[in-house]
Order: C-alpha cells, then structure tokens, then sequence
C-alpha cells in the first residue's frame, strides 16, 4: 500500500482527477459521462501509439518514425479505399498494419544487424516515410468524398456506450498489460533495458529483442494510420506532422525512463491521458489553445524531474567495508 | 577453445604502423569531401544554371543558419548530451526580438536581445540537464515545447514585422560582390569552433567527457561546468541563427525554424559525429554542410520538391552511417 502511494501511477492518477476536479468547479458539465468518454475517444490513439513507443524506449532505443509510418501507412489505405472502395474495411486495417510492420522491421534491422544507434535510424527513417507519402500521392491529398462510408464510419460505430475507436485502445492495454507483466517476451524488454550484458548471459538475444519492439511500435503505428484516416477521414503528407515527440512526452510523462528498462503500461496511459485532458480542458476554462504547447512542455520538464529524483534511490550496501567489519 | 580465439587476437595488433598521410586520406571528413565533390560535380552537369557566382551565394542562404547551430551541437553531441530544442529556442529569441521591436528598439538593441535570450535558454537547458542530472534528450524536447509554446502565447496567430532597415543586414547583406555577411560569420564561426574543439585544453575535456565521463570526473575534468557552457554555447548559436533567420524573413512567427532540431542532428551527424559521445570533429561538421546545401539547392534548380529532397538527405544520412559497418562485415566475411 505504501508502495502505492509512492508511486507514479499514483500521484499521476490523483493530478489527473485534481485537473478533471479544477475544471469542473469552473465549467460543472465538463464532467459527465458522455463529455469523459469523448475525451478518452480523442486520446485513444495516444495511448496506443504510447504504448509501442514504450517498448521500444524500454529497450534503450527510441522510435522517432512512428508519426512518419502512421501518416505513409494511412495514406496506403486512403488511397487503395478511394481507389477499390469494394476492398472490406477489415483488410484495410490488417494492409495498414502491415505496412506499419514493414517500415518498424526496416528500423529494428538496421538497428539489430547494423548497429546503427536507434536514434539515428529513426531520424533518417522518419524523413523517409514522410517523403514516400508525396510521392505515392503525387502530392495530392485524400479528401472525405473519396473514402467510402464504411471506411469512415469504422470507428464510430458505437459499442456497449463507447465508439469503437475507444475499444480498439481499451483492448490494446489490456492486451499489452498481459504481455507485460505475465509473458517472458514481455519481461525480457525490461530485462534488456535494465542491463543488456547480464541479458546476454541470461540467454536473451538483446538484438532479436529490439528488432521485435521495433516491429511492435511499427505494427501500432500502422493499425493507427487506418484509425487516423478513419476518424479524421484525411489522407495527406501532413498526417500527425511532429506528433513524435508528443508520444515520446507522454511515455516520459507516463514515467519511463528513457535510460531504459523503468516503466509501467498503467503509468503510460495515464501519461497520454494526462496530455489528453489538459489539451480538452484548456478551451473548456477559456484559456486560449495557444497556451497548450507551453503547458505540455513544462509538464515534460516537471516529470523528468520527477523521474530523476525516484531514480536517485540510495544503492543499498551488500558488503561491509574493512573499516566496518573490524 | 583457446588456440581459436588466438588470430582474432592477433588481428588486433596491428602488424606496422599506420601511416599519417593515410589516415588522413581515409578519415571521415576526407570522405565527406569527396562526396561533396561529386554532388558538385553533378550538379554543375545537371543544371546549366548552377555554375553562376549568384547562384552559388544564393545557395548557401538555406543551410548557414542550421549549419550555424551545428557547430555547438557537434561539440555537445561529442560530449555525450544532445539539445533537440534549438528550433524552439530560435522561435523564443525571434518573438523576444519581435516584443523588444514594440518598445521602440533599435538595431544593437535587438541583437542583444537576440544573444541574450539565446543564451538564457542554453543556460535553462544547462541547469536542468547539469544540476539536476537529467537525461538531455528529455529535457530539451520538454523545453522545445515550453521554448515555443512561449511565443506562441505571445503571439498566437499574429506576427511581428517591420524591423528596422538596418537589421535586415544580417540576414540579406552582402560584404563584398557576392560573399554574404551570414556565410563570413558562418566561416569565422566554424574557425573558431575548430580551434575549440582541435586545439584548445577545454576541447580535450569534451572527448574526454564524451568517451567516459566517470573517468574524465576522476582525473579532475569539471564535468558539469563543461556541460553546462556548451549548453549555453548551443543556445547562444542558437540565437545568432534566430537573428539570422528573423533578419532575412524580415518577420516572426511562431512556427519559425519548426523541425530544424532534427535537421541540424542529421547535420551533424553525417559530418562524423559519434551520436553515442566520443569522436567527430568541425571539419566532418562543415563539410556536411555543403553537401546537405548542395543537395537541396541543386535539387531545387531541377524542380524536385522539398520533400523529396528530405526523403534524399534521410537515405543519405542512413547510407553513410551504415557504409562503414557494411563495409567491415563485407572484410570479415572474406
């Protein structure tokens, strides 16, 4: 319980609900179901692409790309919908997904057989994918009247209360919250992360290890290409333009440690969910959405101070020194 | 076991020593130029327009600046921290500037306005990432946010123009015939750097920094405060290419420079520069450079479109990094 309390999980839950608490004393209907569920809606993709970007990050690697792959993946379907709109909707998720675990195996074999540092491969690849969306399109965009109504309506279909967008992210958690906290794959990321040479002797192929999380951010970030076409029914190069490092900000947020191998799934939700009530509360309390940019941006700093300080623990000390002992 | 592991022992030691000349011949920077020989060489084949003096000085305009803020970053990449919130930075001092304009500033006025809010927010990055201990990448795309984020309350969908008219020297003025102010600053900056890092005590602590910090501590190198002046160095670059900027645009907005962070890594990083700490040098920085001006400007004389210029210079940037790995699979193998 103590442990609890100390945790981020915690204290960024308890931020979370103080926010939606401050809001609602300012503008009282901002807490209600249907206003809630639309704020979780809007933060699903968030959390899902969070959720790749954690895996990755755990391993002591980084995935600048996934914005880039998400756009040039949503574009392939846009275009292949507006192009073969008879093409069942259910293909077009599994071609963008796909396609998404084309361009994270691209990422995670240079990083895996070449050795190149993560960082840099993402921000060649990054420029890649985004450059191949305006060569595939020609430049052009896909507009609303070109994708077909089942394509644009797979997200809003409504299920049990909420659209199904919101279920694809509520399933997607709890999928990932299994594999980590009860598969041996899952456990390995940390294991690699805290300390790659003892993962070696470990048995764990540090490599192979990383080329999956890479293939795991890429999967998420194709599957989130289709629910961005999809749910802004908009196909162009702009697609999620900078939006990289917004996922990286709610992973640090969230409480992982880019040094790699600290980190929970719970804590990465509620770090994108954290952005995402922050970015709807500002107009609610007539704060211009100008000030969004500069609040997400000290909400960085402040949690990276906070990481630091409960990675500042105090080594514990095994052996007595001579001194000690005599 | 033992009698297996014996050659590749062995192959460590070399048999004779290395020669200088060769080294040199076969170093980075060396190789940098050749590439950029040939990308000139292309170009003034592909374009009949490329081989004018005007063209050629025009053509320096769109990389100066981001080169620039690559001389510091290389140096802070060397010593094993990076700064993605450079472009952020130039969005702040451009606005400051825009804000100083508004109470009546004159020429001197904004440009020290300029360095100054430069260097405060290299110091701000500094603190945070010497005293507080925190990883660099984290913390500067938390203050890229809050260095932007503050201009774009300042000035949301406005913007400032009418600078003065002899502060659209720095940006647009020529010294002599077609040599640019900003390509003389660019050049006496990279002389000054190179003799930074290459000759000076305080560049040996950033190598030694970079390829071991603990060690560098221990033999009495202060860690902390090199650090922390190369934070303040990058942000003061910073805000001479926001002066820069702001003086050849003539006008701030806060979406100014957006995404240079990352252009200017690719920068330097395709000069040579280790992103892990630890090796690179200016001259690799430099001749980077040119070529990535040289690309897009002779793409640009052939109608390619911005962006494909990028998706050239990310293929580029993962080419040169991964030849020389390929490379050396490809010996062992034989």
């Amino acid at each position: 319980m103590n442990n609890f309390i100390k945790s981020r999980e915690f204290w960024l839950g308890a931020a979370i609900l103080g926010i939606i608490f401050g809001v609602s004393l300012r503008a009282p209907n901002f807490v209600n179901f249907a206003n809630l569920a639309d704020i979780f809606n809007n933060t699903s993709m968030l959390i899902i692409l969070a959720l790749g970007q954690m895996v990755v990050i755990l391993t002591r690697s980084i995935d600048l790309s996934m914005a880039s792959n998400l756009a040039l993946s949503g574009m392939i379907v846009a275009l292949i919908n507006a192009a073969y709109p008879e093409i069942p909707v259910p293909v077009l998720m599994i071609i963008a997904t796909f396609c998404g675990l084309l361009m994270g195996a691209f990422n995670g074999i240079l990083v895996w057989k070449l050795n190149i540092p993560a960082i840099v491969v993402t921000l060649g690849t990054l420029t890649i994918f985004r450059g191949t969306i305006f060569l595939i399109a020609g430049g052009q965009w896909v507009n609303a009247a070109e994708l077909s109504t089942g394509f644009v309506q797979m997200t809003r279909h409504l299920f049990i209360g909420l659209p199904l967008l919101s279920w694809f992210a509520i399933v997607i958690a709890i999928g990932f919250f299994i594999f980590m906290t009860r598969t041996s794959s899952g456990r390995n990321l940390y294991a690699i992360g805290v300390n790659p040479t003892a993962s070696v002797y470990a048995g764990i192929n540090v490599g192979r290890t990383k080329f999956n999380s890479f293939c795991i951010a890429g999967a998420l970030s194709g599957f989130c290409g289709f629910l961005w076409v999809s749910r802004y029914v908009i196909g162009s190069v702009e697609v999620a333009n900078g939006y990289e490092l917004t996922i990286i900000a709610a992973c640090v947020i969230g409480g992982i440690s880019i040094a790699g191998g600290v980190g929970s799934v719970v804590g990465t939700i509620l770090g994108a969910l954290f952005l995402g009530i922050i970015n709807s509360a500002l107009p609610v309390i007539n704060i211009s959405p100008f000030w969004q940019m500069a609040i997400s941006g000290s909400a960085i700093i402040l949690a990276v101070i906070l990481n630091g300080r409960s990675a500042n623990k105090k080594g514990r000390i095994i052996l007595k020194t001579s001194e000690d002992s005599s | 076991m033992s009698d297996r592991q014996q050659p590749t022992n062995a192959r460590l030691i070399p048999d004779r020593l290395t020669s200088r000349l060769k080294d040199n011949l076969m170093s980075w920077p060396s190789l940098l130029l050749v590439v950029a020989l040939l990308i000139f060489l292309a170009n003034s084949l592909a374009s009949p327009y490329f081989l004018s003096p005007w063209a050629l000085s025009d053509a320096t305009f769109n990389f100066t600046e981001k080169a620039i803020i690559a001389l510091a970053m290389a140096l802070l990449i060397v010593s094993g921290e990076i700064d993605i919130s450079v472009s952020g930075i130039i969005a702040i001092t451009s606005t400051m500037m825009g804000v100083a304009l508004q109470f009546g500033a004159d020429t001197t006025t904004l440009v020290l306005v300029g360095l100054s809010v430069g260097l405060i927010c290299g110091a701000f990055n500094g603190v945070l990432v010497t005293k507080l201990g925190l990883p660099s990448i984290v913390v500067t795309i938390g203050t890229m946010s809050l260095f932007r984020g503050i201009s774009f309350i300042i000035l949301g969908d406005k913007s400032y123009k009418n600078y003065p008219e002899s502060f659209a020297y720095f940006g647009q003025g020529y010294l002599y015939w077609v040599i640019s102010f900003e390509f003389v600053l660019y050049l006496l900056l990279a002389v000054g750097f190179y003799i930074l890092l290459h000759k000076t005590n305080f560049g040996r602590h950033v190598f030694t920094i970079g390829n071991n910090a603990v060690a560098a501590e221990f033999s009495g190198v202060r860690v902390a405060r090199v650090k922390f002046v190369l934070f303040c160095l990058t942000g003061l670059m910073a805000g001479v290419a926001a002066i820069l900027l702001t003086s050849r645009l003539g006008s701030t907005r806060p979406s100014i420079a957006r995404g240079w962070e990352l252009e200017v890594i690719t920068m330097v990083v395709l000069g040579g520069v280790n992103i892990l700490g630890g090796s690179g040098s200016v001259q690799g920085v430099v001749i980077a450079a040119f070529i990535m001006g040289l690309v897009t400007f002779g793409l640009g004389l052939l109608n390619v479109p911005g962006i494909i210029m990028s998706v050239i210079l990310g293929i580029l940037l993962i080419t040169v990094i991964a030849l020389p790995t390929l490379l050396s699979k490809f010996k062992n193998r034989q």
